[in-house]
């Protein structure tokens, strides 16, 4: 069995199986990972090329050790230094790119919908790495790994996400790839900061944080972007923290050893405090190894499939 | 232009007037003739005929008036001209248009109206009435000069693209306008909740992760000239209604007697947000695409008489304005080649209207609001005319279009009706 399609652009495209190959996958890489010469040559003779349009850490870094690990020419372009400083457009600009024989196209970009506009006009296998306020794919394949990995399952679940879901693309992975799989996502966070369809996208919707937690196997708290502050969606982050900010207490509510997720960067005291990111409960740390591995599994089930054509 | 069209199957508004009622004396059965003398209608007479057209199996309505296009001349031509704009608007059977003044410079004074008219009247294949500004620089801040637009040849007035402002400058420039009988046109919006938003906020955008533009940006600024309309009794027109809440809002207001008239389009009552999944440019229109139970509205709406008029709001737009990023595209569609076979299809082909309810939707209503003699078979009246082949269909390809805006939501759709023939002062204008 083969990936359906020659991109991987969002949770949404892909059905359980696809997933679960994914994660399977995945889990070979990760001993790849443990290994002291981490080197596979399943992508010898490849090209992988990070296009970020935003700013990133793990995920560009991640990306690009996943393609080094297993022999592929990887190149790393952000939009300073490049022609889209000049006016250039996407299109052109991934045009460019495609025609120099990439086999691995990978993009973040600001604009929802930006991965999929491209993946139809290029040659290349297009991997979002992040579109607007769209799909995290890759992140929320990583977060399900993880739950995987830790509790040994996936089915019927209690996984309970915090904060600014509107915003918020691993939001949407997580709750695709987590319904997908059987598991069932509890939201809250403040209103202002909730879609206004929140319960018709398959989520259960609290606005009382303490009943999201309650029993939970997971608890996922999202990043908050300051600058919503200043557009008047929450008043404060003294506030924000009071009532959404994970915390020892809040978290007592949930199972004993419910994992404590976080995709990065956190804002350490306003969605999450110190004691509880550093605790034992806290796969933080974790989700970055298991992101090297997912993207690993990536490149090499969407290469199997390119050579298979 | 001397001319006779006979075998003709006339199509007549729902309501008629008493010089209507002449023509309709000249013959009871079911077809008649219609004799043009130097390009008005007139009585029978025996020629000589510069054409004369069989309209046997057409049927013939009167001139199509579309209050509502935008011809991007002056500024943009890239997008379309006066040119293009009016053979586009001939192809769909319209034999006038009123074309709205977010151009650069924008329509704001008499000599942009007096250019436009020119260019019109030197490229143009049919009526061009431009709609005058309602602020300067569509800016909300004074008033541009209504008058001496008016005298130059605008017919009305609108700040389109925007609000007019703020509810005090809506209140100035309806007083204002009322003095020179010309009628304003609000595009309702309430930007500071709109704030950016750029399709239906619902289901669809969460999902698509597109910021949204709630509905009820719309309604409260429908509810704004509303009551202001009442408080000054004068008369207000609510440009391309697309929510339920605004349609409701109207109804209750004509009720009360309120003078305020509406218009809608054809994809606010064939399409929903759920055409933008898959970041479909085609489908971002201004004001946004909503959901079934707003198209389920608009049809009553247009059914009941709360919406007095089918407009295009025409905006063509460049590929390369389009063919990118879907936050990045611009907002708009064509709509002058597809708007009255588009309405038919799916007004009069399910049985929710009927062809005289066309008539009166694309011919009366719009000659009402910009009060020209145009729009009915009125004796002595400039003889516009549209005939129309209902029994053949035709699969829309974008690309082939006439428009030089290539951005229309019907591509490789496939409406029922095709137009034979476009006559504007008795002339053949378009000839399929």
């Amino acid at each position: 069995m083969h990936l359906k399609s020659k991109d991987l652009l969002s949770i949404e495209q892909l059905s359980a199986e696809e997933i679960v190959m994914i994660l399977d996958s995945a889990k070979t890489m990760k001993k790849v990972l443990t290994q002291p010469t981490k080197k596979t040559s399943h992508l010898q003779g490849k090209s992988v090329v990070n296009l970020f349009f935003e700013n990133s850490t793990r995920t560009r870094l991640s990306f690009e050790m996943a393609a080094k690990y297993m022999g592929a020419a990887s190149v790393n372009i952000s939009s300073s230094g490049s022609s889209i400083n000049k006016g250039e457009t996407l299109l052109d600009t991934a045009v460019t790119i495609d025609m120099m024989s990439t086999d691995f196209l990978i993009m973040r970009h600001r604009e929802s919908g930006a991965a999929e506009f491209l993946a139809k006009r290029v040659s290349a296998s297009v991997i979002n790495a992040g579109d607007g306020m769209h799909e995290h794919p890759t992140q929320a394949l990583l977060d399900v790994f993880t739950m995987r990995d830790k509790l040994g399952h996936l089915d019927k679940l209690k996984v309970a996400i915090i904060g600014d879901c509107l915003h918020s693309r691993v939001f949407r992975s997580n709750l695709l790839a987590l319904t997908k799989l059987g598991s069932e996502v509890w939201v809250s966070g403040p209103a202002s900061l909730m879609p206004l369809d929140v319960k018709q996208t398959g989520a259960h919707y609290t606005r009382h944080v303490e009943e999201a937690i309650e029993g939970a196997d997971v608890v996922m708290s999202l990043r908050i972007q300051l600058e919503r502050m200043k557009c008047g969606l929450f008043p404060s982050v003294n506030e924000y923290f009071r009532y959404y900010g994970l915390d020892d207490n809040k978290i007592k509510l949930a199972k004993e050893n419910a994992l404590v997720m976080h995709p990065g960067p956190a804002n350490r005291g306003v969605e999450i405090n110190s004691a509880l990111y550093e605790s034992d409960q806290s796969v933080i740390s974790e989700q970055v190894t298991n992101g090297v591995a997912i993207r690993m599994a990536i490149l090499y089930l969407l290469n199997l499939r390119r050579n298979a054509l | 232009m001397n001319a006779k069209i006979y075998n003709a199957h006339l199509i007549w508004p729902r309501e008629l007037s008493e010089k209507d009622q002449a023509i309709v004396k000249q013959d009871n059965k079911e077809t008649t003739e219609i004799y043009i003398k130097d390009g008005c209608f007139s009585e029978a007479y025996d020629g000589p005929f510069d054409y004369e057209i069989d309209a046997q199996g057409l049927v013939v309505f009167p001139g199509l008036i579309d209050c509502h296009v935008h011809l991007r001349e002056p500024g943009f031509e890239y997008k379309e001209d006066i040119a293009s704009g009016t053979r586009a608007a001939a192809a769909g059977g319209f034999t006038s248009v009123a074309c709205m003044p977010n151009t650069d410079p924008v329509c704001d004074n008499a000599s942009v109206v007096k250019f436009i008219k020119e260019r019109a009247a030197e490229v143009g294949v049919v009526n061009v009435w431009p709609i005058g500004a309602v602020t300067k620089g569509q800016k909300g801040e004074q008033l541009a000069e209504m008058g001496l637009m008016k005298e130059a040849g605008a017919v009305a007035l609108s700040d389109d693209g925007v609000s007019v402002k703020t509810a005090d400058m809506m209140r100035k420039a309806m007083v204002y306008a009322a003095d020179f009988d010309l009628t304003i046109i609000d595009h309702c919006e309430d930007a500071s909740i709109s704030n950016g938003g750029i399709m239906n906020e619902g289901l669809a955008s969460t999902q698509m992760g597109i910021k949204g533009s709630p509905s009820i940006a719309e309604d409260i600024t429908v509810m704004r000239d509303i009551l202001i309309a009442d408080y000054l009794d004068l008369p207000v027109h609510i440009a391309h209604v697309s929510t339920k809440r605004s349609v409701e809002q109207i109804r209750e207001a004509k009720a009360r007697g309120v003078k305020v008239t509406a218009e809608t389009c054809p994809q606010y009552f064939i399409f929903t947000d759920d055409n933008c999944r898959g970041y479909n440019t085609l489908f971002r229109a201004y004001p946004p695409l909503r959901r079934p139970e707003d198209v389920e509205a608009i049809i009553e709406g247009l059914q009941d008489g709360t919406l007095d008029m089918i407009v295009t709001d025409h905006a063509p737009h460049h590929e390369d304005e389009k063919d990118i990023e879907f936050s990045l595209a611009k907002n708009g569609m064509t709509g002058l080649e597809t708007a009255f076979s588009a309405s038919y299809t799916y007004l009069v082909k399910p049985g929710y209207l009927e062809l005289e309810d066309l008539a009166r939707l694309f011919c009366s209503a719009p000659e009402r609001l910009l009060k020209v003699e145009r729009g009915s078979f009125n004796l002595g009246t400039a003889a516009d005319l549209t005939l129309i082949d209902l029994e053949q269909s035709q699969t829309i390809d974008r690309f082939k279009m006439v428009s030089k805006g290539k951005n229309s939501p019907f591509h490789e759709m496939t409406l029922d009706s095709k137009i034979k023939y476009t006559i504007v002062d008795g002339e053949v204008v378009y000839d399929a």
